[in-house]
C-alpha cells in the first residue's frame, strides 16, 4: 500500500515525554531480539524505530504491532543507548487513539473500556470494564471465559458491584483541565 | 514499628483479594503499619499511558501527592503501579514540560506534588527494611522440602531500579530459603506472564503461562511462589485452569504469593494466609505443614505430568 | 632601559585586511604611548616580515616588540625566534590575535577595526612591563623505562635498546609476552601469534642494553622529563633466578593444583610454576597464596627436589632505584568480563565462553590441544559468535572496541578449519574491518560458509519451546534484514566481549601523575596529532593503555614513542618554558595551599627553610598556585599583575 511518507511523524514522537532518545537509535535489534510477544508483532519493535525515522506514520498506526507489547521491559532493561521501546510503544498507541487509527486489534477497545473504567469510578472495576469490552468486540469470547469469570467469583476475588470513589470528581477535572491545555 | 504509606491499586480489590488480604494479616507480626491512603484512585498503569500520556502522568502525580502528604515512603504491591509511580517520579524531575503540565492539572484540584516521595516495591521493603534474619526469626512453621519456584515477574524488576537483579532476581528465593523451603531453579522467574493483555489477547497470554508452568513443573517445582503482584498471581494461579484447558495439561501447582507464603510460615491459618482465595487450592500440599507433620525432604510428588 | 615599542600589523593577506582596516590600525598604534615605529604588511611571518622587526631592533634601536596577527598557536614562536636573532630577549614580544579573536569572527569591519585597536593598545601596555626571561636547560638521562611487557613494551624496548641506549623493561607477571602470548592466530594474516611473538621475546631476554625486571612493579615515580626516579619492587619468587635454569622439575613435583591464570582458568598450573612453555626469563615462580609451605610449613618438596638449590623461601621484596629520563607506559588491557550480562548466561550456562577462553582452546598449545569442546568433551556441531558484548552499550562501555568484529570473523574461520562440518554464526550490529586486508579477510569468511545475521540477541537461553531446541543453547534474536524475530539453537556460545582498561589503571595514572579518561584508558596529549605523549611531558604511552587496538596499530604506537624517546635522548637536552611560577620565599607563609593546588604536582614544601618552592621543570604555569596563594607571594612570571593589568587597561580605554 502505498501511502504518503509523514518525515514530521519522527519529531513528533521524540517529543512526548520519555521519547526523546529515539534519534539515537542504532537499529542494533536487542528490543526485537529480547520482546516477549515479537512473533505477533508484523513490524517488530526496531522496525517500528525505523518506520518511525522514515516517516512511515500511516503503516506503523494501522499496523497491529504496538499494540502486542506487554510492557515486560526487557528491551528498555537491554536497550545499548538507553532508548524505552516500550515507553514509544504506547506513545504510539496514545496518538493512534487520539487520530483514531483503526488497526486490526481488539487492544484497542479495550484500553479505551479500561480509561473509561477509571473517569467513571475513579478506579478500575474489573467486572464492569471486562464486560463492557467483550460485549463491544466478541461476546462469545466472553462465554469462554465464563468458567474462570464463575471461579474468580465464588473465591471473591470478583465484586459485581462498582465502587466508585469521590476521587474521581479530581480525576476527571484534571482531565479536563489538560484536555484544554494539550502538549502538542 | 515501620510506618508507610500504602497504596493497594484497584487489583487488589478483586482478582487480588487473597493477596491484599495476605498482606494486611502478615504486616502487624513484622512490625509493619501500612497506612492505606485515603481516597486513592487508579494510577493509569499501561494502558493508561497507552491513551494519553499526559493525562495517565497527572493521575498517577495524584496518588504521589497524596503520599507526599504523609510524609512516609510510599509501598504498593501491586508491580505495575510501582512501575508507573516509579516512571511518573523519574519522568517529571527530567521532562519539564510535562511536569509544568501536572502541576497546573493539580492545583485545578487542590493539590501539589513536589517529588519527594520514594517509591517502594513491598518486596524490597521485606527484603531491606524487615530483613531475611528477622524473617526467619519470626518462622514458627518452617516450609522444610517445599520445592518452590519463585517467580519474580517483570515490572518489580525492570526497567531499573537498583535492587536485586534485572534478569535473574533471587530476592524470593532468599526469602523462601529462610522460611525452610527449598527454591528450585527457575530461569523464567522474571518473565512475562502477559497478563497486561490477558483480556484482550488471551491465547498468547496463555501461551505465556504455559510457558512459566512448563518451566516450573520441569524444574521439580511443588509450588508458586509468586511476588505480591495482584496481576502475576491471577495470571498463574486463576488461568491455571485454562492453560490446562487449552493445552491439555495437568498443571496442578498452587500458587502462593509471598504474602501468603510468609503467613504460613509465621504460624496463621489457611484462611488468615487467604489460602481459601486461590483458585488451584494449595490444600493437599499444606496439609502436612498445617497439622504438623513437616515432611521429609522429597517424599512430596511433583507436581505435574509433563505434556510431551 | 626605556622601553622603545614596535608595532606590525599583519594583513595575512586577507584574512584580516579583508575585515579589519589594517592601516588605521597601524596609525592608531604610533599614538600610543612608547611606540616608536608602527607598521603593517602583508604577511609578518614571511622571511621579509621578519626582518622588518629584525631591522627595526638593529636600526632603529626598537627593544620591545608587539605583532598584531593570528594566535600565538599559530607564530609565536616564529617571532620570538626573530626577535631573539636579532640580539634581544624573546620574552620582550607580545602577540595580539586579531585574527582568530577578531576578523574572523566578525563580519563587521566597523566592530572588528575597532577590536583589533584595542587588542593592540592592550599588548602594547602589557610588552611595556615584561621583563627578560631565560629559558633553563635540563639534561636529559640517557636511560628509559618501558613499564609493560606485552607486544607494545617489547617493541619499543627493543627499538630504543637496538640503538645502543639502556631500557628497564618492568612487568608485573612473572614473564613478557602479555596477551598476545595467548593467542593463537591473529589477523587478518593468520600468523601464529606466539611464532612471531617468542622471537622478539628471545631478543629482548638476551638483549644487553634490556634489564629485564619481571614479577615487578612500580611503587613510587618522581621527578620531570629528562630526570626521573623511580623506585621499583621486584616481587619475591622465592626462586633465585641466578641459579633456576627453567628445568621445570620442580613443577612435576609439586602437589599444589591451581586454576591456570594463562589459560583463563581452564586447565591446572602449579603453585611453583613458569605461565607458559616459552616464558622469558624461564624462570620459575611461587605463589604463595597457595604454596602449602607458605600456607601449613610443609611440604618443600621443589627445595628438595631443585638440583640449583635455586628454591629459597627466605627470600624477601627487593626495592631497586634506578635514574631514567623518559618513561614509555605501554601495559596493556583486560577482557570485559561478560558476567554482567546475565542475558547472555555466562558462569550460568554451560558452553556460553569468552574470547580468551576460545582463544586457549583454539590454541594447539592450550588446555585442550586445540580441539574446540563442549563441557561434555564433545566438538560442538553449531557455534554462535556474538560480536559487541558490553561494548556501545550504555551500560558498561559506551565506546566500540575496535578490534572485536575482526577476532570474532577470525575465530569463525578457525572453527571451520578446526571442526569439520561446523556451523558458524555471527551476530553483528556492524561489521567493523577497517584495516588493511580487514574487508578482504570478511569477504573470505564469508565465502567459508560462516552465516552473518545482523542483529544482537536479545537473550541466550536454555529453557526449550520446541523439541529441536532441547539440550541446546538457543540465541533469540531479530535478524534484523528480515525482519522477524527467531530463536537459533546452537552448542556453543562464544561472547565477543570489548578490551577495557586494567581495574587498577587509576592507580597507574595517579603514580605516573598522567591524565586518564572516562573509560580509564590512559589519555594521549592530542587525540590526532599527538597520539603517544601524554600531558606529562618525558611520559609516552603505547599500546591499549591508550584505547582498544590491533597488533598492527600497537607496533606502530609503541615504535612512534620509542622514536619520541630517542629524539629526547639524542638532543640530550630539554628546554623548559620560563613562564613558570615563582615563590617569594620572604612572603610565605608555610601554609601550604599551593602544594595542594597544584595540578602537576610541581610545588614541594622545604621543611628545613619552612617554605614552598617550585620546580621549575615541572611548572606549567598554570596559575593556579598563584591565584591560590593567601599571602600573595606567588608570582607568575610573565602574567605578572602588572602587565596582566596594563593589559586590561588598554582594552578598557
Amino acid at each position: 500500500m502505498e501511502t504518503k511518507l509523514k518525515p514530521d511523524f519522527l519529531n513528533e514522537v521524540a517529543s512526548i515525554p520519555a521519547c526523546d532518545k529515539i534519534n539515537e537509535c542504532i537499529q542494533c535489534g536487542v528490543c526485537s531480539g529480547s520482546c516477549t510477544t515479537a512473533e505477533h508483532w508484523e513490524y517488530p519493535p526496531r522496525k517500528i524505530i525505523a518506520m518511525i525515522r522514515a516517516g512511515m506514520k500511516d503503516e506503523v498506526l494501522n499496523s497491529s504491532s504496538i499494540w502486542y507489547c506487554v510492557s515486560c521491559y526487557l528491551c528498555t532493561a537491554r536497550c545499548p543507548r538507553d532508548i524505552k521501546p516500550a515507553n514509544i510503544m504506547h506513545a504510539l498507541e496514545a496518538i493512534a487513539l487520539k487520530e483514531n487509527y483503526k488497526p486490526p486489534t481488539k487492544t484497542t477497545t479495550m484500553y479505551r473500556s479500561f480509561a473509561r473504567s477509571i473517569e467513571q469510578n475513579g478506579r478500575i472495576y474489573e467486572f464492569g470494564f471486562m464486560l463492557e469490552y467483550f460485549l463491544k468486540t466478541n461476546p462469545f469470547a466472553a462465554l469462554k471465559m465464563l468458567p474462570m469469570a464463575f471461579s474468580l467469583l465464588t473465591h471473591k476475588r470478583m465484586p459485581l458491584l462498582p465502587k466508585a470513589v469521590e476521587g474521581r470528581h479530581e480525576l476527571n477535572r484534571m482531565f479536563r483541565n489538560i484536555a484544554t491545555g494539550g502538549y502538542r | 514499628m515501620r510506618y508507610y504509606a500504602y497504596y493497594p491499586g484497584c487489583s487488589m480489590e478483586a482478582t487480588g483479594a487473597p493477596v491484599e488480604k495476605a498482606i494486611k494479616t502478615i504486616a502487624k507480626p513484622l512490625d509493619i503499619e501500612l497506612v492505606e491512603l485515603k481516597d486513592w484512585t487508579c494510577c493509569g498503569s499501561s494502558p493508561f499511558s497507552g491513551v494519553d500520556k499526559v493525562k495517565a502522568m497527572a493521575i498517577t502525580a495524584r496518588v504521589l501527592a497524596q503520599a507526599e502528604k504523609t510524609g512516609l515512603d510510599l509501598v504498593t504491591p501491586c508491580s505495575s503501579c510501582y512501575t508507573i509511580l516509579h516512571e511518573a517520579n523519574d519522568l517529571m524531575k527530567e521532562d519539564h514540560k510535562l511536569a509544568w503540565q501536572v502541576h497546573e492539572a493539580l492545583t485545578t484540584v487542590g493539590m501539589n506534588y513536589n517529588g519527594t516521595v520514594k517509591v517502594r516495591h513491598i518486596v524490597e521493603v521485606l527484603y531491606n527494611d524487615v530483613g531475611l534474619e528477622a524473617l526467619a526469626s519470626r518462622v514458627k512453621r518452617p516450609l522444610t522440602g517445599l520445592k518452590v519456584a519463585c517467580y519474580h515477574g517483570c515490572q518489580q524488576v525492570r526497567p531499573e531500579y537498583g535492587y536485586d537483579d534485572r534478569e535473574y532476581p533471587d530476592w524470593l528465593d532468599r526469602m523462601a530459603r529462610a522460611m525452610g523451603a527449598e527454591p528450585v531453579d527457575f530461569p523464567l522467574k522474571a518473565k512475562c506472564c502477559g497478563s497486561s493483555l490477558v483480556i484482550s489477547e488471551t491465547d498468547m497470554a496463555l501461551d505465556l503461562i504455559h510457558r512459566l508452568l512448563q518451566n516450573a513443573a520441569d524444574n521439580g517445582a511443588q509450588a508458586i511462589m509468586s511476588t505480591t503482584c495482584p496481576l502475576c498471581h491471577t495470571a498463574l494461579d486463576a488461568y491455571q485452569p485454562a492453560v490446562n484447558s487449552k493445552y491439555k495439561t495437568h498443571f496442578n501447582l498452587p500458587v502462593l504469593a509471598l504474602p501468603q507464603f510468609i503467613a504460613v510460615a509465621l504460624g496463621l491459618d489457611f484462611k488468615q494466609a487467604a489460602l481459601d482465595g486461590n483458585i488451584v487450592s494449595p490444600r493437599k500440599l499444606l496439609n502436612p505443614y498445617f497439622s504438623g507433620k513437616a515432611p521429609a525432604a522429597a517424599a512430596n510428588q511433583p507436581a505435574q505430568q509433563a505434556a510431551g | 632601559m626605556e622601553p622603545k615599542i614596535g608595532v606590525y600589523v599583519c594583513h595575512c593577506g586577507s584574512n584580516i585586511a579583508g575585515i579589519v582596516d589594517v592601516e588605521k590600525v597601524a596609525e592608531f598604534a604610533k599614538t600610543l604611548p612608547a611606540v616608536v615605529v608602527a607598521r603593517d604588511y602583508k604577511f609578518m611571518c614571511s622571511d621579509p616580515g621578519q626582518d622588518l622587526i629584525k631591522n627595526d631592533i638593529r636600526e632603529k634601536g626598537v627593544n620591545r616588540v608587539v605583532v598584531a596577527s593570528c594566535s600565538p598557536q599559530m607564530h609565536e614562536p616564529t617571532f620570538r625566534r626573530a626577535v631573539q636573532e636579532a640580539g634581544l630577549n624573546p620574552y620582550y614580544f607580545e602577540m595580539a590575535n586579531i585574527r582568530e579573536h577578531c576578523s574572523w569572527v566578525t563580519e563587521n569591519p566597523k566592530e572588528a577595526t575597532e577590536k583589533a585597536k584595542a587588542l593592540v593598545s592592550a599588548a602594547v601596555r602589557r610588552v611595556f612591563y615584561h621583563q627578560p626571561l631565560e629559558s633553563k636547560e635540563m639534561p636529559v638521562h640517557p636511560a628509559t623505562m618501558v613499564v609493560g611487557g606485552g607486544i607494545a613494551g617489547i617493541q619499543a624496548a627493543l627499538e630504543i635498546a637496538n640503538s645502543g641506549h639502556k631500557v628497564y623493561l618492568v612487568e608485573r607477571e612473572p614473564s613478557i609476552g602479555g596477551h598476545m602470548m595467548q593467542l593463537d592466530k591473529t589477523f587478518p594474516t593468520l600468523d601464529c601469534s606466539a611464532c612471531i611473538l617468542t622471537p622478539k621475546m628471545s631478543m629482548v631476554g638476551a638483549h644487553p642494553d634490556i634489564e629485564l625486571l619481571t614479577y615487578s612493579e612500580v611503587d613510587y615515580v618522581s621527578g620531570y622529563v629528562g630526570n626521573f626516579r623511580v623506585k621499583i619492587r621486584k616481587k619475591a619468587r622465592y626462586v633465585d633466578d641466578t641459579k633456576c635454569n627453567g628445568c621445570g622439575t620442580c613443577m612435576t613435583k609439586c602437589p599444589v593444583k591451581v586454576d591456570s591464570e594463562f589459560d583463563e582458568r581452564l586447565s591446572k598450573r602449579k603453585a611453583i610454576y613458569t605461565p607458559f612453555a616459552q616464558a622469558v626469563p624461564n624462570v620459575t615462580v611461587i605463589d604463595r597464596e597457595h604454596c602449602t609451605y607458605f600456607l601449613k610449613g610443609k611440604c618443600r618438596a621443589c627445595e628438595k627436589f631443585c638440583e640449583r638449590n635455586a628454591v629459597d623461601f627466605q627470600q624477601e621484596d627487593q626495592i631497586l632505584d634506578i635514574e631514567v629520563g623518559n618513561i614509555i607506559l605501554t601495559t596493556g588491557y583486560q577482557l570485559f568480563d561478560p558476567t554482567p550480562l546475565k542475558e547472555y548466561g555466562y558462569g550460568r550456562l554451560d558452553n556460553v565462553i569468552t574470547s580468551l577462553e576460545f582463544e586457549r582452546m583454539v590454541n594447539s598449545a592450550g588446555p585442550t590441544t586445540g580441539h574446540i569442546l563442549l563441557k561434555n568433551g564433545q566438538e560442538p556441531k553449531s557455534i554462535a559468535l556474538i560480536h559487541c558484548v558490553g561494548s556501545r552499550d550504555e551500560k558498561y562501555h559506551t565506546y566500540c572496541s575496535r578490534v572485536c568484529c575482526m577476532y570474532a570473523m577470525k575465530f569463525a574461520h578457525l572453527l571451520k578449519e578446526h571442526v569439520h562440518g561446523a556451523e558458524v554464526y555471527e551476530f553483528y550490529i556492524d561489521i567493523r574491518s577497517f584495516g588493511k586486508g580487514y574487508e578482504e579477510f570478511y569477504n573470505r569468511v564469508q565465502r567459508e560458509g560462516t552465516v552473518f545475521f545482523r542483529g544482537r540477541p536479545g537473550e541466550v537461553t536454555d529453557v526449550a519451546l520446541t523439541p529441536e531446541e532441547k539440550g541446546k543453547l538457543i540465541v533469540q534474536f531479530e535478524d534484523t534484514l528480515v525482519g522477524k524475530q527467531r530463536r537459533l539453537p546452537v552448542e556453543m556460545v562464544v561472547l565477543c566481549s570489548g578490551l577495557e582498561a586494567h581495574k587498577d589503571a587509576l592507580d597507574v595514572a595517579h603514580t605516573f601523575n598522567i591524565s586518564i579518561g572516562k573509560d580509564h584508558f590512559f589519555t594521549e596529549k592530542h587525540p590526532k596529532l599527538d597520539p603517544v605523549a601524554t600531558m606529562t611531558d618525558g611520559i609516552f604511552i603505547a599500546g591499549c593503555c591508550q584505547g582498544p587496538k590491533d597488533i598492527p596499530d600497537t607496533v606502530a604506537q609503541a615504535s612512534a614513542a620509542a622514536a619520541r624517546v630517542l629524539a629526547l635522548i639524542d638532543k640530550g637536552k630539554v628546554e623548559i618554558e620560563a613562564d613558570t611560577a615563582f615563590i617569594d620565599e620572604a612572603k610565605c607563609s608555610g601554609c601550604r595551599v599551593c602544594n595542594l593546588l597544584c595540578p602537576y604536582s610541581a610545588i614541594t614544601f622545604i621543611e628545613k627553610d619552612k617554605v614552598s618552592r617550585v620546580n621549575e621543570a615541572l611548572c606549567k604555569g598554570c596559575g593556579t598556585c598563584v591565584a591560590g596563594c593567601p599571602s600573595g607571594a606567588i608570582t607568575h612570571r610573565h602574567f605578572t599583575n602588572e602587565q596582566i593589568n596594563a593589559e586590561l587597561e588598554g582594552i578598557l580605554v
